[in-house]
């Protein structure tokens, strides 16, 4: 290096490498600052929450006595909902994909992808304002028609509500938010389902099902669970959907069509924060430190699921 | 892989249906379902989902008494799949029709200009202070997200390839990608409350949670766009003697920059809807507060707004003593706020793609 310096113009090449080192250095940090960030959202979650895991009942309120009296009901709420709201989607999101990538007339399935996407742009206070509204309004009938001849099963078990603000509803309403992420991911994977298999499925003489069934299914399997749970981990955490369609307080119950149906994480901290002391803010943003965990723990298993699959198929 | 290199119905060994067979079957359980609805009073919703089930039926079956099973289920499956899509189809079409339905009424130039301070019930006050909070807290996020998803994005194409620190931050940014808005807002809530007690409303505050949810889409589009410009760009211009950081800003920037913008843009047109972490890092405030570095005062935003409106709606003055029902005039100025917030992430939107399309990096000369 040092003989080098001796060849070159001094000042342009020091210059030159002072910036370098300069931008390097800029990026370098933005890339690190990245993983502190993240690490941030945690430490601070910990630091504000922490105190609130021995929150007293007068702080909780609601009759509650201790934080787990609230965090465990909250957070089977949570994860109930949440995986009603998959159980309804994925199937769709999987024929959705299929449609697209298989199905559609070539020329409606570019339009059809960019309708899915716009379907993803929708934001999540429009989704609560017409779930609230327009769709709890329309189920009225089907609930009271669940709520009179399927009470004998344990999600149906009643009494319904008569405005139709209830459980199932957010249930559907998290359907339909989740499934342009589920597709997205799925069609990428069905695209990349190696082409040969596939023709020489059709020379066999089978059917477009077969096809789809022995030779796009075993590729795309662990990408289409990587898309189911990066859904999963929208549904958990989704706020606005869920508190604009019913409101209630945390239970454990099944009963998905009553009033009292069970609260989930996000819709009783977005509930009760604006009006919360700093005693109970730090209690609230304990049970945020739990949602934080779980959904971390599904993308980071989703994630980690799809660089699986990526390495195996460019090997 | 085109409809046209898959088996094709027309088979001269066995029978087969008609070409248009799922046309024929799928017209008559409209048909059906509509004389049902007619002769027995059904509403709109049950007869078609009659429809539906009468198609699903009628079509495999008939195509199993003449085609054998194996076709018959391929034809399951394939009405099952359009069955899907049409019905996905009935939300979407249904949220846009309710939106502009019930927003286009109440839309003027007095409701985008007014605000809600001081209100009365009645259906007077608009989304004024709401649209510049919006503008103001989503620039924030902006001025914050870029530069930092921009310079690690470079980190990752330009100096970082396939070490472990790159390969440690491209799969934390997937992870992040997933972090509810909530706990974005409830994290920038609990970085500012130590900084500067609890007392804080700051609009900045709810800037920080847009930017952190802001951060992951910015960085992998800029990637994926950096990515794509050629190395023959950059070994063209190292051997000018240009240095390394200068190549980046002079060349690999400037080439795909259109990429780059588009991807800004969604990521803003994403994070422009978010309500809840707004509601818990800066709060709802119905007058005009344009400066998002006052602790003591929140910021009004379009979605803040929407919620606002349904949560606490007006209500009608009455007798002492009687039950009051909410009167629609919230209703109605969510609805038309909800429109203009759409109407806002659809240019967002379209215009992030134009730019894309008009700015492609061109390649392959």
């Amino acid at each position: 290096m040092s003989t080098l310096t001796e060849t070159q113009p001094k000042r342009m090449r020091s210059r030159g490498q002072a910036g370098d080192r300069v931008f390097a250095g800029l990026a370098r940090g933005a890339g690190i600052l990245i993983l502190v960030v993240l690490a941030a959202v945690f430490v601070f979650l910990l630091v504000k929450g922490l105190p609130g895991f021995n929150a007293s009942a007068a702080t909780i309120g609601q009759g509650f006595t201790s934080f787990w009296d609230v965090g465990w009901p909250l957070l089977f709420g949570t994860i109930l909902i949440a995986v009603l709201a998959l159980i309804i989607s994925v199937p769709f999101s999987i024929a959705i994909a299929l449609f697209i990538a298989f199905y559609a007339p070539r020329r409606l399935a570019v339009p059809i992808g960019y309708i899915i996407d716009l379907l993803a742009a929708v934001p999540s206070i429009v989704f609560g304002l017409w779930g609230g509204q327009q769709l709890a309004n329309s189920l009225r009938p089907v609930y009271s028609w669940l709520g009179t001849h399927a009470s004998w099963f344990p999600l149906f078990k009643g009494p319904y509500a008569g405005t139709g603000r209830v459980g199932v509803t957010a249930v559907l309403v998290l359907a339909v938010m989740v499934l342009p992420i589920t597709t997205a991911i799925s069609r990428e994977v069905f695209a990349q389902t190696p082409k040969l298999t596939q023709e020489a499925a059709i020379g066999l003489g089978a059917t477009r099902w077969e096809v789809v069934k022995l030779s796009v299914f075993p590729h795309a399997k662990s990408g289409v669970i990587a898309g189911v749970m990066l859904g999963l981990g929208r549904a958990l955490g989704e706020t606005m959907a869920v508190v604009m369609v019913y409101s209630s307080s945390p239970r454990v119950t099944f009963n998905v069509i009553s009033n009292s149906s069970p609260q989930t994480i996000a819709s009783y901290i977005a509930n009760n924060f604006a009006e919360a002391n700093p005693d109970k803010r730090s209690m609230l943003i304990a049970a945020g430190l739990i949602l934080f965990a779980v959904t971390f723990v599904v993308n980071f298993a989703a994630r980690a699921a799809i660089l699986r699959g990526e390495r195996r198929m460019s090997r | 892989m085109s409809t046209a290199s898959l088996p094709a119905s027309s088979d001269w060994t066995r029978p087969s249906l008609p070409r248009y067979a799922p046309l024929y079957v799928a017209g008559l359980a409209i048909v059906v379902a509509l004389l049902l609805k007619l002769l027995l009073g059904w509403d709109w919703a049950a007869a078609a989902i009659i429809a539906g089930i009468l198609n699903l039926i009628a079509l495999p079956v008939w195509s199993a008494l003449t085609e054998g099973r194996r076709q018959a289920k391929d034809r399951l499956v394939t009405t099952l799949i359009w069955s899907a899509f049409v019905t996905i189809c009935v939300p979407l079409v249904w949220v846009i029709v309710e939106v502009l339905g019930k927003g286009i009424p109440h839309l003027s130039w007095t409701f985008v200009t007014s605000t809600m301070r001081n209100h009365v019930p009645g259906p007077t006050g608009g989304i004024g202070a709401a649209i510049v909070g919006t503008l103001v807290i989503t620039a924030l996020a902006t001025i914050i997200a870029v530069p930092i998803g921009l310079l690690a994005a470079i980190f990752l194409v330009e100096y970082g390839r396939g070490s472990r620190l790159a390969r440690a931050v491209t799969f934390f940014v997937d992870v992040m990608t997933g972090i509810p808005s909530i706990v974005a807002g409830l994290f920038a809530a609990a970085l500012f409350v130590l900084i500067f007690g609890p007392a804080n409303q700051m609009g900045l505050t709810a800037g920080v949670a847009l930017a952190l949810l802001m951060l992951p889409t910015v960085i992998r589009s800029s990637e994926e766009m950096l990515r794509l410009v050629p190395d023959d760009l950059r070994e063209a211009s190292y051997a000018l003697g240009v240095s390394k950081w200068r190549t980046i800003l002079k060349v690999v920037v400037p080439t795909s920059i259109g990429g780059i913008v588009t991807g800004i843009m969604l990521a803003i047109s994403r994070v422009i809807g978010e309500t809840a972490p707004i509601l818990v890092a800066t709060g709802y405030l119905a007058g005009m507060n344009t400066n998002p570095f006052r602790q003591d005062q929140g910021m009004a935003t379009l979605p803040t707004f929407i919620y606002d409106q349904y949560a606490h709606p007006d209500v009608a003055s009455c007798a002492l003593g009687q039950t009051c029902a909410p009167a629609t005039w919230s209703m109605d100025r969510a609805w038309a706020a909800a429109l203009v917030l759409i109407i806002i992430v659809m240019v967002l939107n379209l215009a992030g793609r134009i730019i894309g399309k008009i700015f492609a990096p061109k390649t392959g000369r």
